[in-house]
């Protein structure tokens, strides 16, 4: 017998309410990726998940569970099977060359290129005269 | 919210660790131990996994469950700054719900097969929460000290190895420091008020500090190679006593200092800086997470009440053609 100090949940009648069969699978649905955005202009983060029947629901849900408190001016919602990924265990076909300093532009020293060259130049001025004193 | 309502059932465990490849055994506690977060997608021992996604589900359940006594509160908050405050927090307690269950589900179990072992009475959740909020004063006790008693096993437990739990902690923790202001507010109100107020938050403080407030984090541990092995894996972060006195050592002074008492003549700073205590009943504390406390039926009977009478809104909405997926983070 439920007692209870809440009027509301007295009036339910608890009681006589039919016993619960539990869930069914699937019975929340499917689940959505969510992205959030907190400044227009910058780029949507994942957040978390919500389980909704449709887009429009998971937007719902989602501006409640990621929008209620932190500054919020869009959302994206994306179904979790829309979503295509490599493993995590196959994260070596990413190492491909060891030394990749020549996709950055620190990997052209061309002052040092340059620096040598002038000072090939330089020496190559004095070297007649030396090779006169020499003759 | 939540308390290490934990409740270790060893055999079954041990045997399941010693089928695992202690190669990958090895390298993943080596992982662990360099203070890498474990992910959905990686290998982890199969006893890691079921105690993982035990805590986090029962830390789910205490969520959901939480939010009933200080929802029951909500209509007669007295003025509409403390109304406003207890909605949106009970709406945070709702939300870690959905976050924790999103977090176990990476693990393997869908969200409807932990309700059904919450509405089954299979799972479990914070005895806490099995204690009625007779009055006003003591959804400032709950707010104040629960909240309290919540962050620190929640901030010892983002520190754990398992990645998405520790992500959605650190949001979790966030609302709880409001949470906590909100509460101690609140207290702070009542203490500072009329002498009738005073009463009052002495009596919901009396009722609250024994049994559910030193019940809160767990019995002492027994150090048993099983705790010990959680520790190590980083899934029990703190020990329960290590918890309770990090709680009394932060909580108590802040009680005292507004003139009230707490009903334990023995309860006193000892010299080398930790606390004394009466040790609350631990058989009570066993009769109420095995169903027998003061709510746990009417606790139950609302969740149940609640999927029944919306089922309908759920299949209104289905569609026939969704499969259920593990989402990835
Ligand atoms: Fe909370
Ligand atoms: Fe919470």
């Amino acid at each position: 017998m439920v007692t209870s100090l809440d009027p509301r949940i007295r009036r339910a009648d608890l009681e006589h309410s039919p016993a619960s069969s539990g869930l069914n699978p699937n019975e929340h649905w499917d689940t959505f990726a969510i992205f959030h955005q907190d400044k227009r202009g910058t780029a949507h983060e994942f957040v978390g998940i919500v389980h909704a029947p449709d887009p429009e629901m998971a937007l719902v849900f989602a501006k409640e569970q990621y929008g209620r408190r932190k500054k919020t001016v869009n959302i994206w919602a994306v179904r979790s099977t829309d979503i295509y990924t490599f493993q995590h265990k196959d994260e070596d076909m990413f190492s491909t060359v060891p030394e990749k300093t020549y996709r950055e532009a620190s990997g052209y020293p061309v002052r040092k290129r340059i620096n040598k060259y002038l000072e090939e130049l330089k020496a190559m001025r004095h070297k007649p005269v030396e090779e006169e004193e020499e003759a | 919210m939540y308390g290490n309502a934990y409740i270790e059932n060893d055999t079954k465990l041990v045997q399941s660790a010693q089928v695992e490849d202690p190669e990958k055994l090895a390298e993943f506690e080596a992982r662990i131990a360099r203070g890498e977060k474990i992910e959905p997608d990686d290998w982890m021992p199969a006893e890691y996994r079921r105690q993982v996604l035990r805590m986090i589900e029962q830390h789910a359940h205490s969520e959901i469950i939480g939010a009933l006594p200080e929802g029951t509160w909500i209509t007669r908050a007295p003025t509409l700054k403390r109304k406003l405050a207890l909605i949106a927090k009970v709406q945070d307690e709702v939300g870690h719900g959905h976050l924790l269950y999103a977090a176990a589900e990476t693990l393997g179990k869908s969200r409807e097969a932990m309700i059904n072992d919450l509405l089954s009475g299979k799972s479990k959740y914070s005895n806490v929460f099995n204690y009625p909020a007779k009055t006003w004063a003591d959804i400032a006790v709950i707010g104040f000290l629960v909240d309290a008693g919540a962050i620190v096993n929640q901030l010892a437990n983002a520190k754990g190895s398992y990645g998405p739990y520790c992500r959605a902690l650190e949001r979790i923790c966030y609302e709880e420091s409001f949470h906590l202001k909100q509460g101690y507010d609140a207290f702070v109100a009542l203490a500072t008020g009329t002498p009738m107020q005073r009463e009052m938050v002495q009596d919901a403080l009396n009722r609250w500090w024994f049994p559910p407030l030193m019940h809160f984090f767990g019995p002492p541990d027994t150090i048993s190679v099983h705790t010990e092995k959680l520790m190590r894996w980083k899934v029990k972060m703190m020990s329960n006593e290590e918890m309770r006195q990090d709680f009394m050592e932060q909580y108590v002074p802040k009680i005292w200092e507004l003139g009230l008492t707490l009903p334990d003549p023995k309860l006193k700073k000892k010299e080398d800086g930790s606390w004394e205590y009466t040790q609350p009943d631990w058989d009570e504390f066993f009769r109420v997470i095995n169903g027998d406390g003061p709510c746990n039926k009417e606790r139950l009977a609302v969740r149940r009440y609640a999927e029944e009478n919306g089922r309908w809104v759920r299949e209104a909405l289905m569609n026939p053609t969704i499969k259920h997926i593990v989402p990835y983070a």
